[in-house]
């Protein structure tokens, strides 16, 4: 698990729509690396591409290459499905399915893809909710509807999904702006621990999130209203935040705009 | 303090931050951070609040212009620093790409393949399926038509053996007719109802009435029928029949046929039936009166009538012609209870417009006469009838739906 | 608008003046309307339900009546249940389901999950439109047509299927239609981000998280159908006795039943079983109507 990301002059299109331009950034295995900018600025559009989701919007379109330890993402030939199920997504608003009980939900990944055996399916399950610090608070209710959650174990719920297909990188898209303070912790420390194991890539409208629970920052921003999202800096957390080289970032940082 | 040092020494900061960077080397115990802090956001104390480890090295209150702004920026370097403490350097080159790449599964397309395909297949076979019920519903009803000794549009006789001698006169009159008192009847009542579910009744009242209503559109038409039949046709014919004695010299009220079985006592029943119909939709508009709207008239001590006669029903009046439409579309379209409650008119009777005689509707006609349609052109004339009533069906709902459309606001 | 009093006492100074006289009879007139529109809603469906009950109730609740037909009973004669009936209804319902229904969600699938908002959809859905408004007669005239006229076929039960199933079609689709685009996108955001391919996405999330509404969708339309007389009338013969197979040109039915007893006399046997067959005709309908509602409220997707 855990592999390295490489994106070399990404360009991404809605249609004839330069939404976002030219983003070359590396991502190494087990770091946390965080995209911060301001609104629109195209952080969520690029995360996206990164497990190819954007492709479920119609003419959605990217030139350039992504690279998952050497292997293009991007090349022809390969299924969007394939890339999805070795880079896991983790939404903004927990959105576990409604349809089925806690353990269904975790064990969702790996049974829509064919898993049926039960006894590695329970432990994939618990293995992912004790990964995700939920298995304490659930184990005795895992039949019962993951609805049932509140909205930072229904995060923790989601997150323990994403995981217990054993994805390499685990993208994560403002997973913190739907939940209260203490939820908010909690994932930040969840965070921390999944580094471990998994290369992790959030997307986060709160600096003082960035700073605290990534080793690698970028920046994006808009170069004007109506031009594509850029990446504008890049650089390790301490550097972004105490010493950074573009004005635009260190005008974001310090409150300036945003 | 690595980064405070490392900072003091930095030559790349832009003016504003090195100017501060001097008083950085001496500063003086005061209160945390987060009472200064620029943002509010909650997520920015707590940490602070829960690790001691953070306690105050950074000031809030040096004087320096951009104080608040230099704080959050140490602040936020300081926490990096500290959450951190042994982190390998992220300055090592990223040079090797000693990565073994990762193993992307093949994926069987098959399984999209064969359900994108039923699916769309599905909606294929939808638009060809009524394609094609129009396509041969007129392709037997024209010969029909065109063989027609008569006007299609202009006779009312019906002769289908031998010479095909057949017009849609009085089917059409006999239905429009049935249906118009119909709706005369149901529209005052159901916005009456409408109005009371929604502007009068209480809450927990409102909603068992507006269930009762609703089950209404559940008994079978059938069952209307044979009620109207034998029981309610008896019981208002005597007003049926008053009602002709008093205005009998009006050709719309000239007693003709026996009092049960008449458009009269049809078009109640039908009325019944399209009852819920626009109830329920007249309903659904008058809920969505603008709150404020309401409010301004009964801030002007407006009675409840006048609350409804100003504000509800000039929002709700493209609503409800809508919802009549629809109910309208509904009535034409019945057969059953037509069928068995309006006395057949013996063939060669006089034209008669009255409400108080019998008739066939488009509807009943067919019903009545499926033992006929034995050969392509007797059973043409029928479809010729049926094809007028669903393009004058369709025509209605048609109208309902654009009406409704447009006086949305 | 309280106009002043005349007179000069506090209290009329500090109570408000009532609304002229015009006002408050205008207002009490009004209220009476309505109190008596509601009313004369209610009566139809009490005295409806009371006429059917108390005329049929008494045969309804014998066993025989569920268990018998009506072969070798003339209008004179006691005797005899509504079995050939009931099941004939309940047997073309359920052809008709069969294929109405996935028909009816497959097309809801491809307006709502492949097709939404694209110029095919709105063809699609116009299509439906139209098919929603055909007159139950018209399209047994239709069947009637094409499967008997042209094709040849004799009347038989399925022939009232088809023609029922041209009539359910629409009101399956459109129902299942609301009931997927009820469910939220993340849902399916989140099955896309697990590595889930569309289709799988589609019977392995969406149905499910909708399939309360559906199944909701389905019965209403099922208890429009099962009530429907016309294609009963054209399209196959009322058999008194025992006959469910589809094929046949005989097929007895609740509906024909009741047709076939409406001009019995009160007071002979006949009359009686007439109001007992449409009793038990509104005790399917109602049933179904009512379980459709519970199921609605049991799954009501939550909205967030």
């Amino acid at each position: 698990m855990a592999k390295r990301i490489d994106a070399k002059n990404v360009d991404i299109y809605y249609g004839a729509f330069h939404a976002v331009q030219d983003v070359s950034l590396t991502v190494e295995p087990r770091t946390v690396t965080a995209f911060i900018g301001p609104s629109g600025c195209g952080k969520s559009t690029f995360l996206r591409t990164l497990n190819r989701m954007h492709e479920v919007i119609p003419g959605a379109h990217v030139t350039g290459s992504v690279q998952l330890d050497g292997t293009d993402l991007y090349a022809p030939g390969v299924d969007p499905v394939a890339v999805r199920r070795v880079v896991g997504m983790v939404f903004q608003r927990p959105n576990p399915f409604p349809s089925m009980s806690i353990f269904d939900n975790v064990a969702s990944g790996l049974r829509l893809n064919g898993v049926k055996n039960k006894g590695v399916l329970s432990d994939a399950v618990e293995r992912s909710l004790m990964a995700a610090n939920l298995w304490n608070e659930v184990k005795d209710r895992l039949g019962r509807a993951g609805m049932g959650l509140s909205g930072g174990q229904q995060q923790r719920l989601c997150i323990a999904r994403a995981i217990a297909v054993e994805p390499q990188v685990l993208l994560m898209d403002e997973p913190c702006s739907a939940l209260d303070p203490i939820s908010t912790l909690a994932i930040e420390d969840l965070i921390n621990q999944l580094k471990e194991s998994f290369t992790v890539v959030i997307v986060t409208h709160n600096m003082q999130q960035a700073a605290r629970v990534s080793d690698q920052t970028a920046f994006f921003n808009l170069a004007a209203q109506g031009k594509p999202g850029r990446l504008i800096e890049v650089g390790t957390t301490e550097t972004i935040f105490s010493n950074p080289t573009e004005k635009a970032t260190e005008d974001y940082i310090t409150g300036r705009f945003g | 303090m690595t980064d405070t040092t490392r900072r003091a020494g930095d030559e790349s900061r832009s003016g504003t931050v090195e100017a501060v960077a001097d008083p950085l080397a001496h500063t003086p115990v005061g209160a945390p951070v987060h009472e200064t802090g620029a943002v509010d956001d909650p997520a920015f104390r707590t940490p602070e609040a829960a690790d001691p480890a953070l306690s105050p090295v950074h000031d809030a209150v040096t004087s320096h212009s951009p104080t608040q702004v230099v704080e959050e920026h140490r602040w936020a370097a300081r926490a990096v620093s500290l959450a951190r403490p042994a982190q390998a350097s992220p300055t090592e080159p990223p040079a090797e790409r000693a990565g073994t790449g990762v193993k992307l599964a093949t994926i069987s397309r098959t399984g999209d393949l064969v359900f994108g395909g039923i699916t769309r297949g599905t909606a294929v076979l939808l638009v060809l399926l009524v394609a094609f019920v129009g396509i041969f519903l007129l392709a037997l009803a024209l010969p029909s038509i065109r063989a027609d000794h008569d006007s299609f549009l202009f006779s009312r006789s019906w002769q289908v053996s031998g010479d095909l001698r057949f017009g849609i006169l009085g089917l059409l009159w006999t239905t429009v007719l049935s249906s118009l008192v119909a709706l005369v009847i149901a529209v005052p009542v159901a916005v009456g109802v409408a109005l009371s579910l929604t502007q009068y009744l209480p809450r927990r009242v409102a909603g068992p009435v507006a269930f009762l209503v609703d089950l209404l559109a559940a008994v079978p038409s059938i069952i209307y029928g044979l009620w109207g039949l034998i029981v309610f046709g008896p019981f208002i014919a005597p007003v049926g029949t008053w009602i002709a004695g008093v205005l009998g010299f009006v050709p719309l009220f000239r007693p003709v046929s026996d009092p049960k079985s008449t458009v009269f006592v049809a078009g109640i029943v039908l009325a019944i039936m399209i009852l819920p119909i626009i109830t329920a939709i007249s309903r659904n508009v008058f809920e969505q009166t603008p709150r404020d709207q309401v409010e301004a008239a009964l801030a002007l001590g407006a009675t409840r009538w006048e609350v409804i006669r100003t504000s509800v029903l000039p929002y709700g009046r493209s609503g409800v012609i809508s919802a009549s439409m629809l109910g309208l579309g509904r009535a034409l379209g019945e057969t059953i209870a037509v069928l068995i409650i309006l006395s057949q008119p013996a063939p060669g009777s006089p034209f008669t417009s009255s409400i108080f005689a019998g008739g066939e509707t488009f509807a009943s006609k067919i019903a009545n006469n499926a033992s006929e349609f034995d050969t392509p052109s007797k059973t043409g004339a029928y479809i010729a009838a049926g094809l007028v009533l669903f393009v004058v069906t369709f025509v209605v709902n048609a109208l309902a739906r654009v009406v409704a459309e447009r006086g949305v606001k | 608008m309280a106009t002043a009093t005349t007179s000069d006492t506090t209290e009329a100074q500090l109570s408000f003046r009532r609304p002229s006289g015009a006002r408050t009879v205008k207002n009490a007139l009004a209220t009476v309307y309505v109190g008596v529109a509601t009313l004369l809603a209610l009566i139809p469906l009490v005295w409806v339900l009371w006429t059917v009950v108390s005329k049929g109730a008494r045969l309804v609740f014998s066993s025989t009546w569920w268990l018998e037909s009506q072969r070798g009973i003339t209008p004179r004669r006691e005797g005899g249940g509504a079995y050939h009936a009931i099941v004939g209804t309940l047997e073309i319902g359920l052809i008709c389901a069969v294929i109405a229904v996935p028909l009816g969600v497959l097309g809801a699938i491809f307006l709502v999950e492949y097709a939404r908002g694209t110029r095919a959809a709105r063809v699609v859905s116009f299509t439906v439109d139209i098919l929603s408004g055909i007159p139950s007669i018209v399209a047994a005239l239709f069947v009637y047509a094409l499967v008997i006229t042209i094709l040849g076929f004799g009347r038989s039960a399925v022939a009232v299927a088809l023609s029922l199933v041209l009539l359910m079609l629409p009101v399956v689709l459109r129902s299942t239609e609301e009931m997927l685009k009820l469910v939220p996108d993340s849902l399916r955001e989140a099955s896309y981000a697990l590595g889930v391919p569309k289709w799988k996405t589609i019977l392995q999330v969406v149905i499910p998280t909708s399939f309360g509404g559906i199944s909701t969708g389905v019965m209403l339309g099922l208890a429009r159908v099962m009530g429907e007389t016309a294609p009963l009338l054209i399209l196959v013969s009322y058999a008194v006795g025992i006959n469910f197979s589809p094929t046949s040109a005989t097929m007895g039915s609740l509906p024909t039943m009741i047709n076939a007893g409406r001009d019995v006399a009160p007071g002979l046997p006949g009359y009686d079983r007439t109001w007992a067959a449409a009793l038990t005709l509104i005790i399917i309908v109602m049933l179904l109507n009512l379980v459709a509602r519970g199921i609605a409220r049991a799954t009501k997707l939550k909205e967030k």
